[in-house]
């Protein structure tokens, strides 16, 4: 019973990636299209927010109205974006077929873990798409859940082993899940963040390609959104250092101990405090704290693939 | 956040430059450190640092995380182990650097904490500042027309604004009205306890301990120094009154496995170690404990980390005088338990006696010859001894490990390939005559970590402070409002209204909360009026 289910997730997945990866060609397909469609001065992309002082107060920077970004209803886009939401339903099918199949948790080791994760970082990027247009992320998001998902079906499968004592814990539920969940979002804040910079090397001249970029918000306009998904991101994160730590006085008899993926997690939670107080510092705003979020999501995608993969530590025993 | 302005306030380029004064004198040294320091620039420089510094201690092994990895690491690479040693990184966590660094840190927002919480205090006393001359700049300005009178406009307003949470004041005909000085609040609360939260884990390593303790089944333990295996305690830990009084005794331990067909090991579903407890005063009662369920006992945790199988054995002079008698803990090697121990025999026999033993729950043979555990079960019960005469080094030292058996000055007489082999039960001879060895029955074992943080508590509440800090402090917006009679309406009747807003840091949502704030009072406006027609 527990292989039969095992076996339907593994095709659901299969399924899931080939979708994606059908979705991740028609993004890319759009936004090609949108370099040729695009007027190439980019009146589209006026910056959005501007200055004002009001003297009793000192200077306070004043967000005017963010201008309607250009809508590009390419019908590339739309189909993508169905194609996303098709291939996202097959893939929480199959992260709640294995959940089945092992009567537990589908994030209990490196396979699983890959498999609940990207399927979350595609549902906050399909499901922020109702609060911004954000198509033109399509192509980030779906290419780096093809790959995460890819890689660990290829190379990290395994199959359903009960759970090790250590785990046996509710603490796995939650910890885990914040985690991810925190991953998903600051996913989508380095793809906004990586955007911002292109944009913002273009409308300062300095960027010859990349004409789509014209018809998507200005870089301050992607600043902003960049901001709001990593401080949710930073938010679930704390909540991650602070149940693992509960967790682990539990487990282990001390509740932080400097284990490799502590030191990650702390690395992390620490660079994106950082990138919080670069948003406030003239100098740092802008470009510095762009490049602190993107650094802040590799040191995230270090964490879960290098660190488990290849340093030795407590966190060790999920298996692979 | 270190400044002592406020989080939300961005640093102009003018503020930014540091003032030229070409000479300064000590104080004004000193002033101009401090103001370097407590800088935000120079608090994201060193939160960076903090990050930067902290990643060492995850690519070289740590001697509080893992000390043999040390160990291992010194052996393979004395040299580079000499160098990297010199600059701490073995202990990078406790190292000069890493805690100037965060010493740092915290002094920075020490700094700033105590000026801004002064500032935020007189800013929570001091009323909505004067409504500006023009709305017309600022986010979401909003015009409108409303069949009333100006006092009752401003009057509504008031009452529209306090509704919603504002604080608000009068100035003429317009109400200037502000809100969301729990973000502030939330910033200082959660900045305040993270240095709770540093404290507390300062406090706890200093007053705390933790110990590690190999407990035999049937053997009493009790919390003295003596009877712990191995045990820390902190700068300030007093071993005499620092020990709760209390006995721990293991009665029994169980454990499931499930096969693996894949791996063809037996991974570990369930320990349950039944427990017998004891504190002053009382007698035995029994506890149980689990991995992720540790025992309360006398202000401190006991923790189950490890389990095994200690073999007791009787080892006879040829006389058949009892000379070694004892439980001996063997420490897996593998997940099915395949078992390696030490057997030391210092006196009573015609040399000193050592065995090195391997102990196999389920033996089975391998192709090979080499004996294996099938699983971890007691199913087919063996342990094989090797065993060497000679100097044991319990003398100079050099055999005071328990667990390693250093057989440089011993003579071998039963070697791997012709080891004794015993089942629970038998007695076999030893040897040249030295005597005989009786593997008497199995005994458990189980290892225990004790562990006492008169402090963990607090870091939790700090650490709780500081989460319900810091969404207030990001989710909270901090805006001001403002609603003007700015004359009579262009129709000639009734008044002309304006709406206007103004960010105090991120507040992507204050134009729509303008719009519903114009809707609001537009509609309070309307009942009264419709209200008063009907009275009047």
């Amino acid at each position: 019973m527990t292989d039969t289910l095992a076996a339907w997730s593994l095709v659901g997945v299969y399924s899931a990636a080939a979708v994606y990866l059908g979705a991740f060609a028609l993004f890319l397909l759009d936004l090609a299209k949108r370099s040729v469609a695009a007027p190439v001065a980019g009146t589209a992309a006026r910056p959005v927010a501007r200055e004002a002082v009001v003297q009793e107060s000192g200077t306070v920077l004043v967000d005017a109205p963010p201008a309607p970004p250009v809508v590009v209803t390419g019908r590339r886009a739309r189909v993508a974006l169905a194609l996303s939401w098709v291939g996202w339903i097959v893939h929480v099918a199959a992260t709640v077929l294995r959940g089945v199949a092992a009567e537990r948790v589908p994030w209990a080791n490196m396979f699983e873990f890959a498999l609940t994760g990207t399927a979350i970082i595609v549902g906050v990027y399909l499901f922020a798409n109702f609060w911004k247009d954000l198509r033109f992320l399509g192509t980030f998001v779906l290419g780096l859940a093809v790959l995460l998902l890819g890689l660990a079906t290829v190379n990290l499968y395994v199959d359903v082993v009960p759970l090790p004592p250590a785990l046996q814990s509710a603490w796995l539920v939650v910890h885990v899940l914040v985690a991810i969940l925190g991953t998903g979002f600051f996913a989508i804040g380095a793809g906004l963040s990586i955007t911002q910079l292109l944009q913002d090397r273009r409308e300062k001249g300095g960027l010859r390609s990349g004409r789509f970029l014209a018809t998507i918000p200005g870089s301050e306009a992607l600043e902003r959104m960049a901001y709001r998904v990593n401080v949710i991101g930073f938010v679930l994160w704390t909540f991650t250092l602070i149940f693992g730590s509960i967790w682990a006085e539990r487990a282990w008899g001390r509740y932080w101990g400097w284990d490799t993926k502590e030191v990650w997690t702390f690395v992390i939670w620490v660079v994106f405090a950082g990138y919080i107080h670069a948003r406030a510092t003239r100098g740092w705003r802008g470009n510095r704290s762009a490049v602190l979020a993107i650094i802040g999501f590799a040191a995230v995608l270090f964490n879960f693939t290098i660190v488990n993969l290849l340093f030795k530590g407590l966190h060790a025993y999920s298996g692979l | 956040m270190a400044s002592s302005l406020p989080s939300d306030h961005v640093e102009s380029d003018a503020q930014a430059r540091s003032p030229e004064n070409p000479r300064l004198g000590p104080v004004g040294f000193a002033r101009f450190l401090w103001r370097l320091l407590t800088s935000m620039r120079t608090a994201i420089v060193l939160l960076l640092l903090l990050a930067l510094a902290a990643v060492p201690g995850s690519l070289v092994p740590q001697r509080t995380s893992d000390p043999n990895g040390v160990l291992q690491f010194q052996a393979n690479d004395p040299e580079l182990f000499e160098v990297l040693d010199g600059l701490g990184l073995f202990s990078t966590f406790s190292s000069p650097w890493f805690s100037a660094i965060y010493l740092l840190l915290f002094v920075s927002l020490i700094g700033c904490i105590v000026p801004r919480t002064k500032h935020h205090l007189e800013a929570l006393r001091t009323r909505p500042p004067k409504t500006p001359a023009r709305l017309g700049r600022l986010v979401g300005h909003t015009t409108a027309d409303a069949q009333t009178d100006a006092e009752t406009a401003v009057e509504e307003a008031r009452r529209v604004l306090k509704s919603q949470g504002y604080r608000v004041e009068r100035y003429g005909d317009s109400i200037s009205a502000e809100r969301g000085y729990l973000r502030e609040t939330g910033n200082l609360v959660f900045h305040t306890a993270l240095v709770g939260v540093l404290a507390a884990v300062g406090i706890g390593g200093a007053f705390g301990y933790t110990g590690q303790r190999l407990l035999i089944e049937g053997e009493p333990f009790t919390n003295v120094l003596a009877d712990y295996d191995s045990f820390s305690g902190g700068t300030w830990f007093d071993p005499d009154t620092g020990l709760a009084p209390f006995s721990l005794r293991l009665d029994d331990f169980e454990a499931e496995y499930a096969f693996d067909q894949n791996t063809g090991l037996w991974n570990p579903l369930d320990f349950v170690a039944s427990m017998s407890t004891r504190e002053p005063g009382g007698g035995w009662t029994p506890a149980t404990l689990q991995v992720n369920w540790p025992l309360e006992i006398g202000g401190s945790q006991v923790y189950l980390l490890g389990n095994g199988y200690a073999p007791v054995v009787t080892v006879r002079d040829p006389e058949g005088a009892e000379v070694f008698h004892g439980a001996v803990p063997f420490l897996a090697q593998d997940a099915n338990l395949s078992s390696l121990g030490v057997i030391k025999v210092p006196d009573g026999l015609s040399d000193q006696l050592g065995m090195r033993g391997f102990f196999y729950p389920d033996a089975y043979a391998l192709p090979s010859g080499a004996l294996a555990s099938f699983s971890p079960y007691l199913e087919n019960t063996l342990l094989t001894l090797t065993v060497y005469r000679g100097d044991l080094g319990l003398v100079d030292g050099s055999g005071a490990n328990v667990y390693n058996l250093d057989t440089t000055d011993m003579e071998e007489l039963a070697g791997r390939d012709a080891p004794l082999v015993l089942k629970p039960g038998d007695t076999v001879d030893l040897p040249d005559g030295m005597g005989t060895i009786e593997f008497e029955r199995l005994a458990l074992y189980v290892g225990l970590d004790i562990h006492h943080d008169p402090a963990q508590g607090w870091v939790l509440v700090f650490a709780l402070l500081a989460v319900a800090g810091l969404l207030t402090s990001l989710f909270i917006p901090r805006r001001r409002m403002w609603i003007k009679v700015a004359g009579p309406a262009e129709s000639g009747s009734g008044v002309r209204l304006e709406y206007a807003g103004l960010a105090r840091g991120e507040d992507p949502a204050l134009a729509g909360a303008v719009a519903d704030l114009a809707r609001a009072h537009g509609e309070a406006l309307a009942r009264k009026t419709s209200g008063d027609a009907r009275l009047g």
